[in-house]
């Protein structure tokens, strides 16, 4: 692993784009009929989780008050009630990340099998700490709460993807790959089946 | 111990074909239609015998909830909401269930919607599981093109509809209310309790609330008979259960077993025993991050079921067991615990979003041996003050672990505390 840490910088990557207007693109404006339909007549509102989601995926992974500001008046619900529910779940990132937003397991569970080693291979290959991301915003890391795959601890979720039964050293080979420019497999490090337990001649 | 043939989730570990084809041939759609056709009575009565208890944690029977749902006016529409924001800490289970054995669920919401008199459900999941909503959503679209679900469900008669909501991370959306809040597009904040959902639920219509697993094994329940589940486990804690084992054991896992097999017996099999030998264990947090703990010379005895762990001041909660040897500093564990329900607590009742905070902040200068004697019994004194003074359980969920901790191992933070004086 050849790689020099990136510095750290406190601010998080500015986008490219320009994010004071937001639109859906043609391809999600499509599937908003379909959302809406889930829900009946006058319920429209439950849509917002949905439509914030999409307005994020869409930002690369953020959120903007552009988007929070557009899905709310589309609703027809106060701007402020947007903003309220942006602010209330944690997925929604206010900020930018970076292009992989590591969020490593920290909960108990986790904290039991190595989780605390996670963060400081972070620390020492990226040169980031939780909270922040890489210059060449590649990276960004959070320690979040548990994530629900505790039997393949320590787990660390990279953007849609679990990522469990790791130790330093298969985590250190996923963001080597990364940063590379190469896929990381999902799932477990050690080859398990799901959350069977390892056999014998495994372990 | 299970036997074989009793095991309701066969592909729990996703050997097999999780699509339409695979669970087919593990017995799933099979004529689903003659199930119906029993009607809604049938049904409820079969759920009723087998004494089948919610797997959400809280364990509330789940035929004596569907009956509470008010009688069919034939007006208002009625829901069916299946709880898939599996958070809760030492969890995992429903995952498994998702991904590996959707179309036991989505079978399951079709008899379970039809059995309380609904059109309409759906499955709220956590956001973070993406790729498991993937198969679910697969699931039910195969079941769509099938004609299992939509209009005349599986030919019975009964039109049913089952849609996916995923949440956006939090905790707290797991509590029932505070789902329903957030599926109606608001912050996941809990409802005052009574009206109950059965009666004032999702958009203020009549609504039963129900774990993935527990939806999930009713379709076997109906074929094999409410007799044939109440025959496995205990009086009190009847049929099989998904248990994770997680922590510090050689070969974490999940696995299905009998209600009320030995915890010792749990860990020894499945979990390939604990880290360093069973003498080298600490104390196992038996039902997931909101139950007490139990040290060592409880866990040699003690039964993995509702009365059992109730009997030792604990709780099987989700089974969710978290295995903690001796090189666990255990009142750091328990400290992270606190952070958790800090972080969790939405906030809304003061005893919760200031307790939680305080407790974490107490415990983790406990931690370091920073304090006097009498501050531990403050800390007790104020879990006492969190729980049951907040709507819904988070305070009670965040005061349990605390006094476990203060039960079983006040004399390792005493210790502590006399080390620095001493220093």
């Amino acid at each position: 692993m050849k790689k020099t840490p990136s510095k750290k910088h406190s601010e998080k990557t500015a986008p490219k784009e320009d994010f004071k207007t937001f639109a859906f693109s043609k391809e999600n404006e499509e599937k908003i009929p379909e959302i809406l339909k889930r829900y009946p007549e006058g319920r429209q509102a439950s849509a917002i989780l949905p439509l914030f989601e999409l307005a994020q995926r869409q930002c690369g992974g953020w959120l903007p008050g552009s988007a929070i500001e557009k899905i709310t008046e589309m609703l027809g619900l106060p701007i402020i009630r947007g903003y309220e529910v942006a602010t209330f779940y944690t997925m929604f990132n206010l900020k930018p990340v970076g292009k992989y937003h590591l969020q490593i397991c920290g909960t108990t569970p986790c904290m039991l099998r190595g989780s605390e080693d996670l963060k400081r291979v972070c620390k020492r290959f990226l040169g980031i700490e939780c909270g922040e991301t890489t210059e060449d915003g590649l990276f960004t890391l959070n320690e979040v709460e548990c994530i629900g795959a505790c039997v393949n601890a320590p787990v660390v979720q990279i953007n849609d993807d679990y990522y469990e039964d790791l130790s330093e050293k298969s985590f250190l080979n996923i963001l080597d790959n990364l940063s590379e420019g190469r896929e990381a497999k999902p799932g477990s490090a050690i080859s398990r089946q799901g959350s069977a337990p390892l056999k014998k001649e495994q372990s | 111990m299970i036997k074989e043939n009793d095991r309701i989730f066969t592909n729990l570990y996703g050997i097999e074909d999780w699509r339409l084809k695979g669970a087919k041939k593990r017995g799933d759609w099979d004529n689903t239609k003659n199930l119906i056709q029993q009607g809604q009575a049938w049904i409820i009565q079969e759920v009723m015998t087998s004494c089948l208890r919610g797997r959400g944690g809280a364990g509330f029977p789940t035929g004596r909830k569907w009956s509470f749902m008010p009688k069919d006016d034939g007006v208002t529409p009625r829901y069916l909401i299946i709880n898939a924001d599996e958070s809760e800490p030492g969890t995992c289970k429903d995952r498994d269930i998702l991904r590996f054995e959707p179309h036991k669920l989505v079978e399951g919401a079709l008899l379970s919607g039809f059995a309380i008199g609904a059109h309409t459900g759906y499955v709220y999941i956590r956001g973070e599981f993406y790729r498991e909503a993937e198969h679910l959503e697969a699931a039910i679209n195969e079941a769509y093109e099938a004609g299992l679900l939509g209009k005349n469900a599986a030919n019975s008669g009964w039109d049913f509809d089952l849609y996916v909501h995923r949440g956006a991370g939090a905790y707290i959306c797991g509590e029932e209310t505070a789902l329903l809040e957030s599926l109606e597009g608001r912050k996941g904040m809990p409802r005052l309790k009574p009206p109950f959902p059965a009666v004032v639920g999702l958009y203020g219509c009549p609504t039963i609330i129900n774990n993935v697993e527990t939806i999930a094994v009713v379709p076997t329940i109906l074929r094999r008979g409410g007799a044939w589940f109440a025959g496995i486990g205990t009086s009190d804690s009847t049929g099989t259960k998904i248990y994770c084992i997680s922590g510090h054991v050689n070969t974490p896992c999940n696995v299905e077993e009998e209600m009320g097999i030995p915890l010792k017996e749990l860990i020894e099999k499945y979990g390939g025993g604990v880290r360093g030998g069973w003498d080298n264990l600490l104390a196992v947090i038996p039902g997931g991050s909101s139950v007490p703990l139990l040290p060592k010379n409880i866990c040699e005895t003690v039964l993995m079921d509702f009365a059992s762990l109730a009997q030792v001041k604990s709780a099987l909660g989700t089974a969710g067991i978290i295995v903690m040897d001796k090189s666990t500093d255990i009142v750091r564990a328990i400290a992270r615990l606190s952070k958790f329900y800090m972080h969790e607590s939405c906030g809304q009742c003061t005893p919760c979003r200031e307790g939680t905070g305080w407790m974490w902040r107490m415990l983790t200068r406990l931690a370091d041996g920073i304090g006097t004697v009498e501050d531990i019994d403050r800390l007790e004194e104020v879990t006492y003050e969190v729980e049951g003074h907040t709507i819904c359980a988070l305070g009670d969920a965040a005061a349990w672990p605390v006094q476990g901790l203060i039960r079983h191992f006040r004399s390792e933070i005493e210790r502590r505390l006399n080390v620095q004086q001493v220093a």
